[in-house]
């Protein structure tokens, strides 16, 4: 009894000295995300891609430095909600960093609040160009809608004549409409109809028939990734506009590759630009989808914005790093803008320091059958591209 | 030659218009007839209406996709299902309210829509469900030289049969007289002994089943998600309002005329959205209070 | 459902009634990290008080008094973000202009009818500004919602900044005018002649009493003084979004006051405060089972507690009142 005693207290003794020889150290990460509302599923492959990383990467932190997520559930394109949950984790949590994000209107809107509070945020996925202008504190890892959007009109426009355009009506439908159309008749071809479609999923039947009845040699359609790219395209096919001859094309997040398989044949052929796709062959896509696979399943596939997770999380992950646990956030900001991975799942990535938003490679893709499912298929690729917005504009 | 050309174009789109809009009025009459003959019955105002026709799409895509019934039998199950659930509602927690008086009411019928969609989340998630289709309803027909989708063809043609069926019931029918007379005058009609209440459930039973009909038939154009009982309870009330409350006829125009305009102004001015349609809706009851062929003694 | 108003001697402004206030500064002082929590919820028991005017008081059952809210907070909004008007009271003042002449305009109009036809309108309207707001994308900033707005100091000595201590005390002080004019109000010859409609319409046209045009005037200042919180919300989030203008929003206001007590002026203060700490503290774990419970919670209170919370208050301290005896 007496030794048992005593070694329980050398064991006591022995953790006090250890705790106190290595100060640990606990750096809080805020993350508000999409976790319920009809974009949960969205969200959910954010938070799948970070916590791989995290899992993964562990070794990667320096030692002694612990980091505890603090993650908030905005449930949608709330900003009202987004800005309130951001305050408390300002004011209550005192966060020192501040990642998720899927949605534009949710980003405008905590972005004046970064800015009031010196908060490092790194955007997982909210596309539309503007945001990275609200405040410096703010870096994008994700994508912008006219780096797909204007390089695909530049393509389209050497293959097609008369387009069509159809956005959702929301900032990034906005972008997306204007990249297309720059990149389009910059090229030589006509636009001859825009129209824009409610976001709160509307029936997209008779948009499509305004669509058919105009007779563009290709349609050009946006809407948020998921369930409505499903519905707009049956759309398309149940009116017959793909027998008509007018050929579908658009970003990457009309054709997403976890919304794939629930779209059909009729997905067939589509054509889209995007910076990731889940059937690229690269070394780095390879082991990060086999490492997708074996933590949450055979089934289970990443999309982009698991690769958005997947590539903030490794940038905050730099920034402590480099810092050695003790955080700066004009130190962080000025790290992150000399931010590169070359080995991102994506193909090599980095942060514009001039803009502190995304450079990355995007790639053409058309949607084949490989091995009997649904994939987004490369075949071309634009290399480093910066977002054009911001460029057409110097 | 031109105008000859753009004509054809004209007439070629007022088709579609046409079409689409009256698929999608259908749609609404036959989901919101039910709402029409009770709110006239019995006055009360039921503002979860919408939470049967929910109900019935989600019973449909079940029904589908996890125990692979075939279509037909699965839109029976969705009128039966319903209709049945929704006389237990009635009989449990909607006759205590029925001398309440109209705020009770309509706190009541919030609340249910609350506890409804979050029940449809938890059961089913928050994304819209897609209805796998029977191959012989995809697809185009040929009518007339044109093409149009085969199921709104079906859609269309389906609830017009319904809807005559209905009217059949109400206008020959010893039930349909009764239910004529309780919506007329119901201390009359209790006097002459027409025991409303009985009749009322059945009535209850028989709009909530048709609403959950009306909801899986129309699952393509009212998509199935959690929040539709508050996405679509506008136009279902505008429905009821304008046609007029207990009248048959009347939410069967306003259905129709409401399909068709929603249509045309998302096909020739989608960017003013649904606004005439408020404007229009606004005006007719200013107009006409009780609504365009209402019954009234309310 | 409703409690009966009555003036005289009850229009003396009794210490109790003096608590919130004083619990609300308490508050300021002791819980810094809760206040902009709490200038929210200010902001929500305004609304809530001046819902109640209608609802409870007037009798008006009105699924549409988000409009006066939603229209305040936008003309608030896009005077800051688009016109360059900054004053806070400046955009206050415009807010409940707008609302007013929206409460007189739609009022008047839609007053003389009843029953479903007027909620039906009520909806409409609501539904209209809804629209206009999601569509007029250069103005309100559609579906992403009205940013960039800048509200300068008050009186240029207190800023609003994300500590949200400035917007507390400002929506306080807003309540406070607020509960005042409505307290005034009930306890008038006007007030008791708005029970009268309520209860007895065709009795109040039989003394004379110019029903329609008390309606008419409850609608306006009741409207306005909504106006006047959207104004506020606005300017403690520095944001407006679409949903101000949502059922959804609509009808979680109202379980906020049908469970506080309807027709009850501190039905609107127990209600919100009660319901945002609730759903500050639970709904964050259980997002979709707080919705369910709150539908649950509505449908008790109309079969069991008419009276919400102060209700079921005023039964315990009557039950405890007769037990003493």
């Amino acid at each position: 009894m007496r030794i048992k005693h005593l070694i329980g207290i050398l064991a006591a003794g022995a953790a006090l000295v250890l705790a106190a020889a290595s100060p640990a150290q606990t750096i809080k990460i805020g993350v508000i995300n999409t976790y319920s509302g009809p974009f949960a599923t969205l969200g959910d492959l954010i938070d799948k891609g970070f916590k791989l990383y995290m899992k993964q990467n562990a070794d990667k932190l320096p030692p002694g430095v612990k980091i505890e997520l603090i993650i908030r559930d905005d449930g949608g394109p709330n900003p009202d909600k987004a800005k309130q949950l951001l305050q408390e984790l300002i004011v209550r949590d005192k966060v020192q960093f501040l990642t998720g994000v899927v949605f534009t209107p949710n980003a405008l809107a905590m972005a004046p609040l970064t800015a009031e509070a010196k908060l490092p945020f790194f955007i997982m996925n909210a596309g539309t160009s503007v945001i990275t202008e609200r405040s410096p504190y703010i870096a994008r890892f994700s994508f912008t809608l006219w780096q797909s959007s204007y390089p695909l009109g530049a393509w389209a426009s050497r293959r097609y004549k008369r387009a069509y355009i159809a956005v959702s009506d929301f900032a990034p439908g906005h972008d997306s409409e204007a990249g297309f159309e720059r990149g389009f008749t910059e090229g030589g071809g006509k636009i001859i109809g825009k129209v824009r479609i409610p976001l709160a999923n509307p029936d997209f039947v008779p948009f499509m028939q305004r669509v058919k009845d105009a007779k563009p040699d290709v349609l050009m359609a946006f809407t948020p990734a998921g369930r409505q790219a499903t519905q707009i395209m049956k759309a398309y096919g149940d009116l017959g506009l793909d027998k008509a001859g007018i050929k579908f094309i658009g970003p990457g997040d009309i054709t997403t590759d976890e919304e794939l398989p629930n779209m059909g044949d009729v997905a067939l052929g589509v054509i889209t630009m995007h910076h990731y796709s889940a059937a690229a062959t690269r070394p780095a896509n390879k082991a990060f989808i086999a490492a997708w696979k074996k933590e949450y399943g055979e089934k289970s596939w990443p999309s982009f914005m698991s690769v958005g997770g997947w590539d903030a999380m490794d940038a905050i992950y730099y920034a402590i790093r480099e810092q050695k646990g003790k955080l700066d956030p004009d130190r962080t900001m000025a790290l992150v803008k000399k931010y590169k991975n070359p080995i991102s799942p994506r193909g090599p990535i980095a942060i514009d320091p001039a803009t502190r938003d995304i450079i990355q490679n995007e790639y053409m893709r058309e949607v084949k059958k490989v091995g009997g499912v649904l994939a987004n298929v490369e075949f071309e690729t634009f290399e480093q591209v910066k977002d054009p917005w911001k460029e057409l504009k110097k | 030659m031109r105008w000859g050309v753009r004509l054809e174009a004209f007439l070629s789109a007022l088709v579609s218009v046409a079409f689409h809009g009256a698929a999608y009025g259908m749609i609404l009459y036959v989901i919101s007839v039910g709402l029409s003959v009770t709110m006239g019955m019995m006055g009360f105002v039921n503002l979860a209406h919408g939470v049967f026709a929910m109900a019935g799409g989600y019973i449909l895509i079940t029904a589908l996709d996890r125990f692979g019934v075939p279509y037909p039998l699965a839109l029976v199950l969705a009128f039966v299902l319903v209709a049945a659930g929704s006389m237990v509602l009635e009989r449990l927690l909607y006759s205590r309210l029925y001398t309440a008086g109209d705020l009770a009411q309509v706190l009541f019928t919030i609340g249910l829509i609350f506890i409804a969609v979050a029940t449809a989340r938890l059961l089913f998630g928050t994304m819209q469900l897609l209805v796998n289709l029977p191959d012989y309803l995809k697809g185009q027909v040929s009518v007339l030289g044109r093409d149009f989708p085969a199921f709104r063809v079906f859609l269309i043609t389906f609830s017009a049969v319904m809807v005559g069926v209905l009217w059949f019931g109400v206008e020959r029918t010893r039930w349909g007289a009764m239910v004529r007379a309780a919506v007329d005058n119901g201390p009359m009609a209790r006097a002459v002994g027409i025991n409303t209440r009985r009749l009322f459930t059945l009535t209850f039973a028989l709009g909530s089943g048709l609403a959950g009909l009306g909801g899986a038939l129309g699952a393509e154009i009212l998509t199935v998600q959690p929040i539709y009982p508050f996405e679509h309870l506008v136009y279902f009330l505008i429905v009821v309002a304008v046609g007029g409350l207990g009248s048959l006829r009347g939410p069967f125009v306003a259905a129709l005329l409401i399909g068709i305009t929603d249509t045309a102004c998302k096909y020739w001015v989608p960017q003013f959205g649904a606004f005439f349609i408020y404007v229009a809706t606004i005006a007719v009851l200013l107009w006409r209070p009780t609504g365009l062929f209402g019954v009234a003694h309310r | 459902m409703i409690r009966q108003a009555s003036y005289g001697a009850e229009a003396r402004i009794g210490w109790l009634e003096w608590l919130p206030f004083a619990a609300a500064l308490a508050v300021f002082f002791a819980l810094p990290e809760y206040v902009p929590f709490g200038a929210r919820i200010l902001v929500y028991i305004l609304f809530a008080l001046s819902l109640d005017l209608i609802l409870g008081y007037a009798g008006i059952i009105t699924l549409g008094h988000t409009a006066f809210f939603g229209l305040g907070a936008y003309v608030a909004g896009i005077l800051g973000a688009k016109a360059g008007v900054t004053d806070p009271l400046l955009q206050m003042a415009a807010a409940g202009a707008a609302a007013a002449v929206l409460g007189v305009a739609t009022g008047a109009v839609i007053l003389r009818t009843r029953g479903l036809t007027l909620l039906m309108l009520t909806l409409a309207i609501t539904t209209i500004l809804l629209e206009i707001a999601n569509k007029a994308t250069n103005l309100t900033g559609g579906a992403d919602g009205l940013s960039g707005i800048t509200v300068s100091p008050i009186f240029g000595l207190f800023r609003f900044d994300m500590f949200g201590k400035t917007a507390y005390l400002y929506c306080l002080l807003s309540l406070f005018i607020g509960w005042w004019i409505v307290r005034r109000l009930i306890y008038s010859p006007f007030g008791a002649s708005l029970v009268g409609i309520r209860e007895n319409v065709v009795r109040m046209h039989a003394i004379g009493a110019p029903a329609y045009a008390r309606l008419v005037a409850v609608y306006t200042i009741s409207g306005t003084i909504a106006g006047c919180a959207g104004a506020l919300l606005m300017q403690t989030n520095q944001f407006v979004g679409l949903n101000v203008l949502s059922f959804e929003f609509a009808g979680e206001l109202l379980v906020m006051l049908v469970l506080g007590g309807v027709g009850r002026i501190y039905g609107a203060f127990v209600g919100p405060l009660v319901y945002m700490i609730a759903q500050d503290q639970l709904a964050k774990q259980f997002p979709e089972y707080w919705y369910f419970g709150i539908g649950l919670l509505l449908v008790a209170v109309v079969l069991f507690a008419r009276g919400g919370l102060l209700g079921i208050a005023d039964a315990i301290a009557r039950t405890l009142r007769g037990a003493s005896r």
